[in-house]
Protein backbone atom coordinates (compact mmCIF):
# COMPACT_ATOMS: atom_id res chain seq x y z
CA UNK A 1 0.00 0.00 0.00
CA UNK A 2 1.53 3.25 -1.11
CA UNK A 3 0.72 6.67 0.24
CA UNK A 4 -1.81 7.74 -2.47
CA UNK A 5 -3.83 4.57 -1.90
CA UNK A 6 -3.86 5.16 1.85
CA UNK A 7 -4.99 8.76 1.35
CA UNK A 8 -7.66 7.63 -1.11
CA UNK A 9 -9.08 4.97 1.17
CA UNK A 10 -9.02 7.26 4.21
CA UNK A 11 -10.87 10.00 2.30
CA UNK A 12 -13.31 7.56 0.69
CA UNK A 13 -14.09 6.11 4.11
CA UNK A 14 -14.63 9.59 5.55
CA UNK A 15 -16.88 10.56 2.64
CA UNK A 16 -19.08 7.47 2.93
CA UNK A 17 -19.15 7.84 6.71
CA UNK A 18 -20.27 11.46 6.37
CA UNK A 19 -22.96 10.52 3.86
CA UNK A 20 -24.30 7.76 6.13
CA UNK A 21 -24.26 10.13 9.13
CA UNK A 22 -26.22 12.66 7.02
CA UNK A 23 -28.89 10.02 6.50
CA UNK A 24 -29.16 8.63 10.03
CA UNK A 25 -28.98 11.82 12.12
CA UNK A 26 -32.27 13.38 13.15
CA UNK A 27 -30.92 16.88 13.85
CA UNK A 28 -30.50 18.99 10.66
CA UNK A 29 -27.40 20.65 12.13
CA UNK A 30 -25.70 17.24 12.50
CA UNK A 31 -26.59 16.46 8.88
CA UNK A 32 -25.04 19.77 7.80
CA UNK A 33 -21.81 19.08 9.70
CA UNK A 34 -21.49 15.57 8.23
CA UNK A 35 -22.08 17.00 4.76
CA UNK A 36 -19.15 19.37 5.39
CA UNK A 37 -17.08 16.27 6.25
CA UNK A 38 -18.04 14.74 2.89
CA UNK A 39 -17.08 17.94 1.03
CA UNK A 40 -13.72 18.22 2.78
CA UNK A 41 -12.77 14.63 1.94
CA UNK A 42 -13.91 15.15 -1.66
CA UNK A 43 -11.64 18.22 -1.82
CA UNK A 44 -8.69 16.03 -0.79
CA UNK A 45 -9.68 13.52 -3.49
CA UNK A 46 -9.69 16.34 -6.08
CA UNK A 47 -6.17 17.23 -4.95
CA UNK A 48 -5.23 13.58 -5.40
CA UNK A 49 -6.64 13.74 -8.93
CA UNK A 50 -4.51 16.79 -9.67
CA UNK A 51 -7.38 19.29 -9.85
CA UNK A 52 -6.14 21.80 -7.30
CA UNK A 53 -8.33 24.68 -8.52
CA UNK A 54 -11.47 22.56 -8.21
CA UNK A 55 -10.34 21.48 -4.74
CA UNK A 56 -9.97 25.12 -3.66
CA UNK A 57 -13.35 26.04 -5.17
CA UNK A 58 -14.89 23.02 -3.43
CA UNK A 59 -13.71 24.26 -0.04
CA UNK A 60 -14.37 27.96 -0.62
CA UNK A 61 -17.74 27.77 -2.39
CA UNK A 62 -19.23 24.50 -1.15
CA UNK A 63 -17.94 24.12 2.38
CA UNK A 64 -17.51 27.87 2.83
CA UNK A 65 -20.49 29.56 1.20
CA UNK A 66 -23.23 27.01 0.52
CA UNK A 67 -22.92 25.15 3.81
CA UNK A 68 -22.75 28.39 5.78
CA UNK A 69 -26.03 29.33 4.06
CA UNK A 70 -27.53 25.98 5.10
CA UNK A 71 -26.34 26.31 8.71
CA UNK A 72 -27.60 29.92 8.77
CA UNK A 73 -31.09 28.84 7.64
CA UNK A 74 -31.12 25.95 10.14
CA UNK A 75 -30.31 28.42 12.92
CA UNK A 76 -32.77 31.02 11.59
CA UNK A 77 -35.68 28.58 11.45
CA UNK A 78 -34.65 27.01 14.76
CA UNK A 79 -34.84 23.58 13.12
CA UNK A 80 -34.69 21.03 15.89
CA UNK A 81 -35.46 17.36 15.92
CA UNK A 82 -37.01 15.95 12.80
CA UNK A 83 -40.62 14.96 13.37
CA UNK A 84 -41.02 11.21 13.37
CA UNK A 85 -44.29 10.80 11.55
CA UNK A 86 -45.30 7.44 10.10
CA UNK A 87 -43.38 7.07 6.92
CA UNK A 88 -45.48 6.62 3.88
CA UNK A 89 -45.73 2.94 2.98
CA UNK A 90 -44.18 3.41 -0.45
CA UNK A 91 -41.06 5.07 0.96
CA UNK A 92 -40.70 2.30 3.52
CA UNK A 93 -41.11 -0.64 1.15
CA UNK A 94 -39.63 0.69 -2.05
CA UNK A 95 -37.16 3.39 -0.97
CA UNK A 96 -34.14 1.37 0.10
CA UNK A 97 -34.42 -1.28 -2.66
CA UNK A 98 -34.76 1.56 -5.18
CA UNK A 99 -31.56 3.10 -3.82
CA UNK A 100 -29.68 -0.14 -4.34
CA UNK A 101 -31.30 -0.54 -7.74
CA UNK A 102 -30.10 2.95 -8.72
CA UNK A 103 -26.60 2.03 -7.57
CA UNK A 104 -26.65 -1.15 -9.67
CA UNK A 105 -28.03 0.77 -12.65
CA UNK A 106 -25.20 3.33 -12.47
CA UNK A 107 -22.59 0.57 -12.14
CA UNK A 108 -24.06 -1.39 -15.05
CA UNK A 109 -24.34 1.56 -17.43
CA UNK A 110 -20.83 2.68 -16.52
CA UNK A 111 -19.37 -0.77 -17.17
CA UNK A 112 -21.26 -1.08 -20.48
CA UNK A 113 -20.25 2.34 -21.80
CA UNK A 114 -17.29 3.12 -24.02
CA UNK A 115 -15.54 4.72 -21.08
CA UNK A 116 -16.18 1.57 -19.05
CA UNK A 117 -14.42 -0.55 -21.65
CA UNK A 118 -11.41 1.73 -21.49
CA UNK A 119 -11.47 1.61 -17.70
CA UNK A 120 -11.64 -2.19 -17.72
CA UNK A 121 -8.50 -2.20 -19.86
CA UNK A 122 -6.66 -0.59 -16.98
CA UNK A 123 -6.77 3.12 -17.66
CA UNK A 124 -5.66 4.75 -14.44
CA UNK A 125 -5.45 8.36 -13.49
CA UNK A 126 -2.86 9.24 -16.12
CA UNK A 127 0.01 11.13 -14.64
CA UNK A 128 1.42 12.39 -17.94
CA UNK A 129 -1.65 14.40 -18.92
CA UNK A 130 -1.75 16.74 -15.96
CA UNK A 131 -4.06 19.71 -16.47
CA UNK A 132 -3.05 22.89 -14.72
CA UNK A 133 -5.11 25.80 -13.47
CA UNK A 134 -3.68 27.80 -16.36
CA UNK A 135 -5.20 25.37 -18.89
CA UNK A 136 -8.50 25.49 -17.02
CA UNK A 137 -8.66 29.29 -17.11
CA UNK A 138 -7.74 29.30 -20.82
CA UNK A 139 -10.56 26.88 -21.60
CA UNK A 140 -12.96 28.79 -19.38
CA UNK A 141 -12.30 32.22 -20.91
CA UNK A 142 -11.88 31.17 -24.55
CA UNK A 143 -13.82 28.04 -25.44
CA UNK A 144 -16.44 28.36 -22.72
CA UNK A 145 -16.70 32.15 -22.55
CA UNK A 146 -20.40 32.32 -23.42
CA UNK A 147 -21.50 29.70 -20.84
CA UNK A 148 -19.30 31.47 -18.28
CA UNK A 149 -21.04 34.80 -18.94
CA UNK A 150 -24.40 33.01 -18.88
CA UNK A 151 -23.67 31.73 -15.37
CA UNK A 152 -23.26 35.31 -14.17
CA UNK A 153 -26.79 36.06 -15.44
CA UNK A 154 -27.93 32.86 -13.68
CA UNK A 155 -26.40 34.03 -10.40
CA UNK A 156 -28.05 37.45 -10.79
CA UNK A 157 -31.46 35.85 -11.41
CA UNK A 158 -30.97 33.52 -8.42
CA UNK A 159 -30.08 36.52 -6.26
CA UNK A 160 -33.20 38.43 -7.35
CA UNK A 161 -35.33 35.30 -6.93
CA UNK A 162 -34.05 34.65 -3.42
CA UNK A 163 -34.71 38.29 -2.49
CA UNK A 164 -38.24 38.27 -3.90
CA UNK A 165 -39.07 34.92 -2.24
CA UNK A 166 -37.68 35.76 1.18
CA UNK A 167 -38.89 39.35 1.59
CA UNK A 168 -41.85 40.28 3.72
CA UNK A 169 -45.07 40.95 1.84
CA UNK A 170 -46.10 44.59 2.24
CA UNK B 1 4.47 6.70 -8.47
CA UNK B 2 1.59 4.30 -8.21
CA UNK B 3 -1.67 5.37 -9.79
CA UNK B 4 -5.09 4.82 -8.33
CA UNK B 5 -7.43 3.20 -10.88
CA UNK B 6 -10.19 5.50 -12.05
CA UNK B 7 -12.78 2.85 -11.24
CA UNK B 8 -12.20 3.37 -7.50
CA UNK B 9 -13.33 6.98 -7.84
CA UNK B 10 -16.35 5.91 -9.89
CA UNK B 11 -17.39 3.34 -7.29
CA UNK B 12 -17.14 5.98 -4.55
CA UNK B 13 -19.11 8.41 -6.70
CA UNK B 14 -21.86 5.83 -7.29
CA UNK B 15 -22.06 5.02 -3.57
CA UNK B 16 -22.36 8.70 -2.64
CA UNK B 17 -24.98 9.28 -5.35
CA UNK B 18 -27.03 6.29 -4.15
CA UNK B 19 -26.87 7.50 -0.54
CA UNK B 20 -28.01 10.95 -1.65
CA UNK B 21 -30.93 9.47 -3.59
CA UNK B 22 -31.94 7.38 -0.58
CA UNK B 23 -31.77 10.55 1.52
CA UNK B 24 -34.14 12.38 -0.85
CA UNK B 25 -36.62 9.50 -0.60
CA UNK B 26 -36.34 8.82 3.13
CA UNK B 27 -35.75 12.10 4.94
CA UNK B 28 -38.72 14.14 6.07
CA UNK B 29 -36.95 17.41 6.84
CA UNK B 30 -36.97 19.75 3.85
CA UNK B 31 -33.51 21.16 4.66
CA UNK B 32 -32.01 17.66 4.90
CA UNK B 33 -33.56 16.80 1.53
CA UNK B 34 -31.85 19.85 0.01
CA UNK B 35 -28.57 18.69 1.57
CA UNK B 36 -29.05 15.22 0.06
CA UNK B 37 -29.40 16.88 -3.34
CA UNK B 38 -26.10 18.69 -2.70
CA UNK B 39 -24.55 15.31 -1.85
CA UNK B 40 -25.71 13.91 -5.20
CA UNK B 41 -24.25 16.93 -7.03
CA UNK B 42 -20.95 16.32 -5.23
CA UNK B 43 -20.95 12.68 -6.30
CA UNK B 44 -21.46 13.71 -9.93
CA UNK B 45 -18.64 16.25 -9.60
CA UNK B 46 -16.30 13.50 -8.41
CA UNK B 47 -17.16 11.39 -11.47
CA UNK B 48 -16.56 14.43 -13.72
CA UNK B 49 -13.12 15.12 -12.23
CA UNK B 50 -12.17 11.42 -12.38
CA UNK B 51 -13.11 11.16 -16.07
CA UNK B 52 -11.38 14.44 -16.88
CA UNK B 53 -8.24 13.06 -15.29
CA UNK B 54 -8.51 9.68 -17.01
CA UNK B 55 -8.87 11.20 -20.46
CA UNK B 56 -6.52 14.10 -19.85
CA UNK B 57 -9.17 16.59 -20.94
CA UNK B 58 -10.07 19.94 -19.44
CA UNK B 59 -13.80 19.92 -20.27
CA UNK B 60 -14.74 17.79 -17.24
CA UNK B 61 -13.19 20.33 -14.89
CA UNK B 62 -15.01 23.20 -16.63
CA UNK B 63 -18.26 21.28 -16.17
CA UNK B 64 -17.53 20.82 -12.47
CA UNK B 65 -17.08 24.58 -12.23
CA UNK B 66 -20.49 25.16 -13.82
CA UNK B 67 -22.13 22.52 -11.63
CA UNK B 68 -20.80 24.29 -8.52
CA UNK B 69 -22.17 27.63 -9.77
CA UNK B 70 -25.59 26.11 -10.44
CA UNK B 71 -25.52 24.39 -7.04
CA UNK B 72 -24.87 27.73 -5.36
CA UNK B 73 -27.80 29.33 -7.20
CA UNK B 74 -29.99 26.34 -6.39
CA UNK B 75 -29.11 26.47 -2.69
CA UNK B 76 -29.88 30.20 -2.50
CA UNK B 77 -33.29 29.92 -4.19
CA UNK B 78 -34.15 26.62 -2.47
CA UNK B 79 -33.42 27.98 0.99
CA UNK B 80 -35.43 31.13 0.25
CA UNK B 81 -38.36 28.86 -0.67
CA UNK B 82 -37.79 26.87 2.54
CA UNK B 83 -37.95 30.06 4.61
CA UNK B 84 -41.17 31.15 2.90
CA UNK B 85 -42.84 27.74 3.23
CA UNK B 86 -41.84 27.48 6.88
CA UNK B 87 -43.26 30.92 7.61
CA UNK B 88 -46.56 29.88 6.02
CA UNK B 89 -46.91 26.31 7.33
CA UNK B 90 -44.96 26.50 10.64
CA UNK B 91 -43.28 23.17 9.89
CA UNK B 92 -40.21 21.80 8.12
CA UNK B 93 -41.84 18.42 7.56
CA UNK B 94 -42.49 17.77 3.88
CA UNK B 95 -45.53 15.64 4.72
CA UNK B 96 -47.28 18.77 6.00
CA UNK B 97 -46.64 20.66 2.79
CA UNK B 98 -49.49 18.89 1.00
CA UNK B 99 -51.66 21.70 -0.29
CA UNK B 100 -51.29 20.60 -3.91
CA UNK B 101 -51.31 16.88 -3.12
CA UNK B 102 -53.94 14.90 -4.97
Amino acid sequence: MSVPFLVFFACAFMAVLGAVLLLVSWEPIHSALSLILVMMSLAVLYLLLGAEFIAAVQIIVYAGAIMVLFVFVIMLLNAGNEERTDWSKIAKVVGLPMGFFLLLLIARSLSRSVAGAAIANGVGAQSNAAVSTRDLSTALFRQYLFPFEATSILILIALLGAWILARKDD
Amino acid sequence: MSVIPISYYLVLSAILFGLGAVGVVFKRNIITILMSIELMLNAVNLAFVAFARAHGQIDGLVFVFFVIVVAAAEAAVGLAIVIMVTNNRQSLNVERINLLKF
